[in-house]
Parts: C-alpha cells; sequence; structure tokens
C-alpha cells in the first residue's frame, strides 16, 4: 500500500504533534517496581504506590528526571531553574489514584526546537515543552468496540511507568513535515538512549492536532485532535485523511467541530470518539506530596556533556571526515550502533569506503536475514575488520571474503587462520598465473582468435577460465594484464 | 492491681524491675478496653494477634540486654485508624473502607513494632480525619472519658479517649487542623503535633497532604516526647519528611523556663474563648512566669484568616487524596450499569456528609474560573500566616495559648459547620505554618478539662517539650484522672 | 454570591458524588455558608507574597533508578470488589 498522494486543498494546514515516551528507566517513575512491565501476568507488578493505595506516597525516580532533562537539551530546550510535579485529576479505572501526577505550569523544559529536511527544504518545529508524568495502567474491553463492551478488565503493570510528553508547537505544515518530524524525533529519543521507539507497542506515542486555515488567515481554525496511530504510516495516512475531511466540510461551507477523533486502520478513516463527553475540568494544582526541583546549572551541563553527537551532527561529520556521500552518512548514522560499528571498523584500519560498502551492503543483509546486528554476531566487529584487512592487503579477492563473511558471521572464527588453513589466499604469484594462463591460451583457440580480431568480450571469458581454473582465487588484475600480454605479444 | 491509669514511664520501670510482664500490661489494657469500651466506642478493632505477637517480642527484648529495648517496649499502645497495618482492617472511620486490610504498614507502626510497643487497636475517629468532634464515623460516635455525654474532640478522638480512659498509655493520631490538640485537651490529656514532616507519612490515609502529621497521646509530656522519638525520624518513602536528625526531645526536658521568652498571641485570647479556658489559661500563663519565663503579649495579625486558609487548602487537598475511592481496586463499590453511575453511587453510599462537604468545597476551590480567587489567595495568606510566626518567634522562644476555645461539648449541640470549624481556631494556624505544638492540661472548667497549647518554631520540638514539661512538673493537673478510669 | 444548582451539580459530577436532589439542595446551602465565610480571604492583603504549596524548604528529594519488589498478583487483587483472578473488573465504560 502505497502512501495517498497529498492533496492540495488550498488550505494552509497546521499541525502540531504531542508526542509521548516511555523512558527507558530500570523503575518505575514514583516507586521501586520494574519499569519491564510487558512480560509480567497482569497486576504482578504493582505495589501500594501504583496502585494507588490509601497512605501510599510517590517518591521521584532521579533517572528519570535526568532522562528527561537529556531529552530536552537534546532538543534545544531551556531548563528552568525551577520545576515542580502537580496532580491532573480526573476519574478512570487505569488511573488509580484519580490524579495522574504530571507537570501543569512550570516544566522541566521549555521553548526548544527541532529541524529536519522534508523532501529536501530545510524544515524546523518548535517544541514548547518537554515534561515528565507517569503512565496509566491498561485496559481490556470484552468484545471489540469500548462502546458496546458490558465490561472492562484492568490492568495496572504499566501505572507509573515514567512518560514523557514532548507538546510541539503547530509548525507543521503537511502530513510530510508531520512524518519528518516524528521520524527524527524518534531518532533522537532511541538515539540518546531514553526511549525505544517502538510505536506499534506504544512505548512511543503520537497524537496530532490538525486544522485548517484560508491561505494567509493568521487565526487557527478549528483544531481536531486524532489519535491511535500506531505507525509512522499511520501517522501520514490520518492526517492525510483528516486534512482532506476538514478541507470537504469548509468546501461545502460547514463548520468544524472541536473533537477527538481516533483513527480506525481498518477503515483508513478518522473517527468521532464524541461519547457522551464530561466536561473536562483537570483541577491542576501543586503535588503536595513532592517537593520541587531545583536542577543546578553543574547538573544540568553535566547532563548536556553526556548527550552523545546527534545523528544530523553525525552525518555531517561523516561525510566531511570519511568522505562519505550524503545518503551513506545518513543511513550509516540512522542508528548510532550502526554509526558505532562503522567508526569501530575505521578505528580497526579499515579503510572508510570499504567498511561502508561492506557494512551497507552483505553485511546489512546478513543482519538482516539472521536478525543479528553484527555487534552481536559470531564475527563480531573485529572479526569483521580482520577479514576486511584480508580484502585490502590483496590476501584474499572480494569473492573469496563474501563466502567467508556469510560462513562466519553467525559461528564466528579467525578470518587469516581460515584462509590459511582451506589454502583460499589469493594466487597472485606471476610465475604461477602465467602457467595457468599458458594452459587456458592453448585451450581457447576461437576466443584468443576473437581477441586478437578486436572482439574485447573474449577477453572476459578467458579471465573467466583462468578463475574458474584456480577455484576464484586468481587475482583478477593480474590475470587480466598476463593475458593482455600474452595475446598482443 | 490493674495498671490502667498509669503512665508508659511508670509501666516501663515495672517491667525492668520485673514486676509486671508486657503479657499483663496487655491483659490490663485489654480488661479496661472490655469494661469501658461499650459506652466509649474508642476502638473500632483489636489487633489481638499482632498485640499477642509483640508482648512476645517484648518479653525477649526485655530478657535480653543486648536487644536494646527502649521505652516503649512491651508497652500497650492504641493507632488511629487511618494507619495502616498490614492485614488489618484500616477504614480511616469510613464505610468505603469497611472490608479493607491493607498489603503493607506504617512507617510509624513499623518502628513502633520495631521497638517492640504492644499495638491493642485501632482508634475510632472522624471519618478520614476531618472533624472536630469525633461524630464523624461511620462506626459511632466516641464518649468522653471525663464525661461520655460529651464528645472526646476530633478527629483522633478515639485515641485521646483511650488514654484519657485509662486503656492504654499511649495512643497515636494525627494533627491536620488540630486532631490531635483539641481533643487531648478536651480529654485532659497531653497531645503533641511535631513539626511537619517529622514523622512520616507513609502509609497514613492522607486527609490534607501538606498538613496531616502523625503524633503522640499521653499521660505525661515525658510520656509523649518518648512516644514522639519513637517514631520520629527521615523516612525516605515520604519525600516531604525532614532529612536532618531529630533533635532528643527528653534532652531539654529538665531544663525548665528560666530565662526563656513567651508569647501570649493576643488574637488566640479574643471574644470566642469560654470564661473557664481564658481563666485557667491565663493561670497556667502566670505559673510559667512564676517559674521564671518572661511573658509578653505578641501578635499574629491573620490568625483570623487561618480558617479561611485552612478551609480551602484542607479540602482542596481532600478532594484529590479521596479520588482514589472508586471501587475499583479496594472498598466498597455500589455496582451501577454504567462506570460512571458506578462512580456517583459508590461514593455517594460510601462517603459521609461532612467528607462530602468537603470533597465538593474543594472541587470547587480548584474548578476553573475559581483556582485563583480560593485556592491559589488561600497559598498566599498561608505564606502570610507562616510569616507572622516567623516575625513572631524573632523576639520569643515560644508561644503560650488555649488549644480550644471551649471544653467538651454535649454530642449533637453543634450542627452548624462552621460553628463546628470555629473548634479549631487556635490549632489550625499552627499546621499551616507546619509548626510544633502541644496541648496539655491545665486545669478544669465545670469538671472538664482545659488544655495549654505551647508552640515554637520549625524543628524546636524539643523546646515544646521543654516548656511543657516545666509546666507539668510545677502543677498536679496531668496526674488527674477521669473518675471512670479506676471505677 | 450563592452558588446556583446547576453549579453544585457540576460540581458533584466533577467530584463524583451522586447527591440526590434534597442532598443536593442541602450541600448547596452548605457550601454558601461555608464560601460566605472564607470570604475573609478576599480581604487579605497578598500583593506579592508568594504561595505557600508546603512548608519547609525541601527541594531534589529523589531516590536512584533501582528496582525493588512488587505486590504478588493476589496481594494486589485482595481488596478488590471484582475481579476475574487476574484483573480488576469493571462495569461498562459507556457513558
Amino acid at each position: 500500500m502505497t502512501a495517498p498522494a497529498t492533496v492540495d486543498t488550498g488550505y494552509e494546514v497546521v499541525i502540531g504533534l504531542e508526542v509521548h515516551a516511555q523512558l527507558l528507566t530500570r523503575s518505575k517513575m514514583f516507586c521501586s517496581c520494574s519499569a519491564a512491565y510487558t512480560t509480567a501476568p497482569p497486576n504482578s507488578n504493582t505495589c501500594p504506590v501504583c496502585l494507588g493505595l490509601p497512605g501510599a506516597l510517590p517518591v521521584i525516580n532521579r533517572q528519570a528526571v535526568e532522562m528527561t532533562v537529556r531529552t530536552a537539551l537534546a532538543l534545544n530546550c531551556e531548563i528552568p531553574p525551577f520545576t515542580k510535579f502537580d496532580r491532573k485529576n480526573y476519574f478512570y479505572p487505569d488511573l488509580p489514584k484519580g490524579y495522574q501526577i504530571s507537570q501543569y505550569d512550570l516544566p522541566l523544559s521549555q521553548d526548544g526546537h527541532l529541524e529536519f529536511d522534508v523532501d529536501g527544504v530545510r524544515t524546523r518545529c518548535g517544541v514548547t515543552r518537554v515534561h515528565l508524568e507517569e503512565d496509566t495502567g491498561t485496559m481490556h474491553h470484552a468484545g471489540d468496540v469500548l462502546q458496546e463492551a458490558t465490561s472492562s478488565l484492568v490492568d495496572l503493570n504499566r501505572c507509573g511507568v515514567p512518560l514523557m510528553e514532548i507538546v510541539g508547537e503547530p509548525d507543521l505544515r503537511s502530513a510530510d513535515a508531520a512524518r519528518e518530524y516524528l521520524v527524527r524525533l524518534r531518532q533522537i529519543l532511541v538515539y540518546i538512549g531514553v526511549n525505544d521507539g517502538n510505536l506499534e507497542e506504544g512505548s512511543l506515542r503520537c497524537d496530532a492536532n490538525v486544522s485548517l486555515r484560508v491561505r494567509g488567515a493568521t487565526e487557527l481554525g478549528t483544531k481536531v485532535e486524532v489519535k491511535n496511530m500506531n505507525s509512522f504510516r499511520a501517522v501520514h495516512h490520518a492526517i492525510t485523511f483528516e486534512i482532506e475531511r476538514q478541507a470537504r466540510v469548509l468546501d461545502d461551507g460547514g463548520a468544524l467541530v472541536q473533537e477527538t477523533r481516533g483513527w480506525v486502520e481498518a477503515r483508513g478513516a478518522t473517527v468521532s470518539q464524541r461519547s457522551k463527553e464530561m466536561a473536562h475540568d483537570y483541577r491542576y494544582f501543586p503535588e503536595p506530596d513532592l517537593p520541587p526541583l531545583q536542577l543546578g546549572r553543574d547538573l544540568v551541563e553535566s547532563i548536556r556533556a553526556a548527550i552523545p553527537e546527534l545523528p544530523e551532527a553525525r552525518a555531517a561529520r561523516f561525510s566531511s571526515q570519511y568522505g562519505l556521500s550524503a545518503y551513506d552518512a545518513a543511513v550509516l548514522t540512522g542508528v548510532r550502533a550502526e554509526a558505532d560499528t562503522y567508526e569501530a571498523l575505521v578505528d580497526a584500519g579499515v579503510s572508510a569506503k570499504v567498511a561502508a560498502n561492506w557494512q551497507m551492503g552483505d553485511v546489512a543483509a546478513l543482519a538482516n536475514e539472521h536478525h543479528v546486528a553484527l555487534a552481536d554476531s559470531g564475527l563480531g566487529v573485529g572479526g569483521l575488520a580482520a577479514l576486511l584487512a584480508l580484502v585490502e592487503s590483496g590476501a584474499i579477492n572480494g569473492s573469496t571474503a563474501k563466502e567467508l563473511l556469510s560462513e562466519l558471521y553467525i559461528v564466528g572464527g579467525d578470518p587469516a587462520a581460515l584462509v590459511t588453513e582451506r589454502g583460499l589466499g589469493q594466487v597472485g604469484d606471476a610465475a604461477q598465473l602465467a602457467a595457468v594462463v599458458a594452459e587456458v591460451i592453448e585451450a581457447n583457440p576461437k576466443a584468443c582468435a576473437d581477441f586478437r580480431g578486436g572482439r574485447e568480450a573474449a577477453l572476459q571469458s578467458l579471465v573467466g577460465q583462468v578463475m574458474k581454473a584456480t577455484r576464484g582465487r586468481a587475482d583478477a588484475r593480474m590475470v587480466t594484464t598476463l593475458l593482455r600480454e600474452r595475446l598482443s605479444g | 492491681m490493674s495498671s490502667a491509669g498509669l503512665t508508659a514511664a511508670a509501666m516501663a520501670a515495672a517491667l525492668r524491675r520485673g514486676e509486671v510482664t508486657p503479657q499483663e500490661l496487655l491483659a490490663d489494657a485489654r480488661a479496661q478496653v472490655s469494661r469501658l469500651d461499650s459506652s466509649l466506642n474508642a476502638f473500632l478493632a483489636l489487633t489481638d494477634d499482632l498485640a499477642d505477637r509483640q508482648a512476645e517480642r517484648a518479653t525477649e527484648m526485655l530478657r535480653d540486654d543486648r536487644l536494646g529495648a527502649g521505652p516503649l517496649c512491651g508497652i500497650p499502645v492504641a493507632l488511629k485508624d487511618v494507619l495502616c497495618v498490614e492485614g488489618y482492617p484500616t477504614t480511616a472511620g469510613s464505610r468505603i473502607l469497611e472490608n479493607f486490610r491493607p498489603p503493607y504498614t506504617a512507617t510509624a507502626v513499623q518502628r513502633l513494632i520495631d521497638a517492640g510497643a504492644v499495638p491493642v487497636g485501632k482508634t475510632n475517629c472522624d471519618e478520614f480525619a476531618m472533624g472536630s468532634s469525633t461524630e464523624n464515623s461511620a462506626y459511632g460516635t466516641v464518649g468522653n472519658p471525663w464525661d461520655v455525654e460529651r464528645v472526646p474532640g476530633g478527629s483522633s478522638g478515639g485515641s485521646a479517649a483511650a488514654v484519657g480512659a485509662g486503656m492504654v498509655p499511649i495512643s497515636y493520631g494525627t494533627d491536620t487542623g488540630g486532631s490531635i490538640r483539641q481533643p487531648a485537651s478536651l480529654c485532659g490529656v497531653v497531645g503533641f503535633k511535631p513539626t511537619y514532616g517529622r514523622v512520616s507519612r507513609y502509609g497514613l490515609i492522607a486527609f490534607a497532604s501538606s498538613l496531616d502529621q502523625v503524633g503522640p497521646f499521653a499521660h505525661s509530656v515525658e510520656d509523649a516526647a518518648v512516644a514522639y522519638a519513637v517514631v520520629a525520624g527521615n523516612d525516605p518513602r515520604d519525600s516531604t519528611s525532614v532529612i536532618d536528625a531529630v533533635e532528643d526531645p527528653l534532652s531539654a526536658l529538665r531544663d525548665g523556663v528560666r530565662g526563656m521568652r513567651l508569647g501570649v498571641p493576643r488574637e488566640y485570647m479574643g471574644d470566642g474563648l469560654e470564661a473557664g479556658v481564658r481563666e485557667r489559661v491565663t493561670e497556667a500563663i502566670r505559673v510559667l512566669e512564676e517559674l521564671g519565663a518572661t511573658v509578653e503579649e505578641v501578635s499574629l495579625p491573620s490568625t483570623e484568616l487561618g480558617l479561611s486558609t485552612y478551609y480551602i487548602i484542607a479540602p482542596a487537598e481532600c478532594s484529590s487524596n479521596l479520588a482514589r475511592y472508586d471501587g475499583v481496586r479496594f472498598g466498597m463499590r455500589v455496582e451501577r450499569p454504567s462506570l460512571t453511575e458506578t462512580y456517583l453511587r459508590t461514593r455517594d453510599q460510601g462517603f459521609g456528609n461532612e467528607v462530602k462537604r468537603r470533597v465538593m468545597l474543594g472541587t470547587y476551590a480548584l474548578s476553573s474560573g475559581y483556582y485563583d480567587a480560593y485556592y491559589r489567595r488561600a497559598q498566599k495568606v498561608r505564606t502570610v500566616i507562616a510569616r507572622e510566626f516567623d516575625a513572631v518567634f524573632e523576639t520569643v522562644d515560644a508561644l503560650v495559648c488555649p488549644t480550644s476555645p471551649k471544653v467538651a461539648f454535649t454530642t449533637g449541640a453543634i450542627q452548624d459547620p462552621v460553628e463546628m470549624y470555629l473548634n479549631d481556631a487556635l490549632t489550625i494556624p499552627v499546621n499551616l505554618a507546619g509548626l510544633p505544638g502541644i496541648s496539655l492540661p491545665c486545669g478544669f472548667s465545670d469538671e472538664l478539662p482545659v488544655g495549654l497549647q505551647v508552640i515554637a518554631p520549625r524543628l524546636q520540638d524539643a523546646r515544646v517539650f521543654r516548656v511543657a514539661a516545666a509546666y507539668e512538673a510545677a502543677t498536679e493537673w496531668h496526674r488527674h484522672r477521669a473518675p471512670l478510669v479506676a471505677a | 454570591m450563592p452558588l446556583d444548582p446547576e453549579e453544585v451539580a457540576h460540581v458533584a459530577l466533577l467530584a463524583r458524588l451522586g447527591l440526590d436532589g434534597e442532598e443536593r439542595r442541602r450541600m448547596g446551602a452548605d457550601l454558601d455558608r461555608i464560601l460566605d465565610h472564607v470570604s475573609a480571604l478576599q480581604r487579605a492583603d497578598i500583593s506579592d507574597v508568594p504561595e505557600t504549596a508546603q512548608v519547609g524548604a525541601l527541594v531534589n528529594v529523589w531516590r536512584e533508578d533501582v528496582p525493588a519488589g512488587s505486590l504478588s498478583q493476589e496481594q494486589a487483587l485482595a481488596n478488590a470488589p471484582d475481579t476475574d483472578g487476574e484483573y480488576f473488573k469493571v462495569g461498562a465504560i459507556q457513558e
């Protein structure tokens, strides 16, 4: 299924994304239950605090605060000297305390931005704030549709997992831009080790506020919040659908309703989630159970200093330092572990070009096939470096290296030892090759005549014969030179 | 002879002399409870297994010096039913928690258990600690040991009555706006509210988080100081818990008040006081003066605003703290076809009138459009009130004043909520500022006890005990027991 | 300014308190009485006064990110009015 083409509706599209990201801490936000909740039996990963039992009190997870600050700094946010937690009050069975500990008027960070390319055009989207809160539990409804379920089941294992909310400014002007923003944001979150980037499983969640206005208008149109988008594709499709839906309503002279709509993948449509909606009034007030935070400059700067080089900057450096194309640099830096692998190969003495070609080519294919990254494979980064060193020194040729690579990828082993043991070393001895070349010329008079008659292609078949006779180990360049000498002599 | 009515210090001395065993003290406590509680209703539940186990443990501890038995080892204690004890019913005086048995124990209770104290049972209280008379309990009213037709005060009325009736020498309550000091005053016992954050709130069922504090009831200032010391100290499970080490409350107990500067806040001696209360407190202040303290009148001009401030902040916090009682994970549920209806009916039937009133008030004060006018404004006035205390403590070491404007009143006599709230007018400002305060007996008015309140700056809990102990040593009021104790 | 019945109903719904008609009327009257008393706050001079949400000067009270034990499923569900043995069970969410 291809993405639907973006239709020019004649309206200006205004999109802002709200992204929720579970933090990769070991324990929950306000209690010591494990944050790795997914494999636990229902309601077995809870304690008095995250169950909201009477008398239980929250205690802030310092690592969650630091990860949020790390994220905020990576998104160019300011970290105010004073921040606090607030209670957001509402009733729902997945919210045990009847309030979510969140942040209201004094968040951990604010006023950042994120830059990315949309069809080659540099685009910038403001980041209003990054704040910290706690995740809710999960609900399972008997029957498929919430509205028709007769009962619901509540699992509180997820409840209290640290959740970071990244609120984007309404600076995005197309579904493409929204997708690219999310792609770039996800890449950064994963890069800096705060989130696993899994939209499908909901450890990363995205809601979109979409509105249209007549081109040139300064006031924003009626805003619709779109939820339930569990992939980049869904984000793109849902926003595209919503833009077209709103445009049709406006074209028909209708008025839009400010509402929440859910993306229903199976129907390829957003559907209004208005039940008999209760008036929301979250009655935020300062969380009296938690003293405020004052993050000193020293702490903030130490967190900043520990932020790894971000993908865009790293790609630029790869281009200039290693002479890679922009495309190759982007591919190699897209995932932090891949970029680290690449630099490890280069550090081990593999030339920049060779390392890039192998890593993006055969190694990537094998990693895909076996679902094992190079670093975790039997060969490992060191093994690959050793193998490529043999290629670069001329000890083996490329095709031998490929065969060895697929053999050693999972089981591992010392490439040099294997080459010696199996006699796979490249035949580069002139006298040895000269004898084989003589035999091939002797055995193929027709091809030799063709070449002498001016048919270049005939030479290739003769090279092939020599390679065959040496079981692929001959140095192909030397074979070509020898053949030319003999046939033109 | 029964040990009923003895101080914990006297019991501890007898234990160490081998004249009595923890089991015998426990048996005496149980006998007193069974003799008197049908008329007092101070206890909601007895923690018999736990008490037996602890008596056993205390016996071990007392036998073996290496186990470091402290002053509460083997001493029967009672716990207000807002403190969680693993496996035992904990109701907070509410219908909504009728069958709740927490799977964990409050830090303060755990410290008592570790010290070898013997928890006899859970005491009655106003529902979720909201009240000044213990008439708001879902499980019946509590009688005042001095006159069972009268209220014991509240909200920790059961704990105050249990000590006042000689059932236990030490009990624990909570004080959010006066809920330890006021019932102590009305029941003729000592009641101490520590500096906010001195005693862990972990496992204390919250009413108003920024005001709640656990503290003891006792027959003497020394007992109260000991009972406080056992439960005080930082708890990593309570983020609002004070980190600095606790000053030994016994260290200054015999230092007297000579040379101390004591202030009497003019606003605390105003028109709202009953004549008998004014007379006893004035006499008490004169005693302190005779003991060598200099006494001067001071002013806390915003005292009058304390009640209003409190009746916005406490309900606001409680409206949120009580949102967890939704019938999903614990407590009562009134099943209805839809979830919202279930919430509405569960909370309507599970909560009593005063709780509903405060939840409504707090919800209103926090709601959109009213936050600035009520909640934010109250928070600012709270600052003003705290600053006035700070200013006064520049010139005096401690404040002395009445605890309650009146003595124990007849059960059912006060129906108007605001009139009821006025009972706490002299205790609430202390909570708003997070200060330590004590109430101790200073005589009688119409044969009903009157309490003297001593207030000190934050973290100066030891100074409160020092002033109170000096007064107590010079008077005999603390030796008076309600007639029913010995009957 | 007295609360009108609709306001009382709105606050009751926010607080999920299903007050019936008579109770709602009485509640409205009580709230009026209390709000009248606390209106004293409106006269206080609070210009340039900061808010006090908590007493004491604690900041940065946190714990290290170390997981510890949880309750068992049985303990977690023990007090619940309704479960299916693994989950807390609630009625239809439908409004």
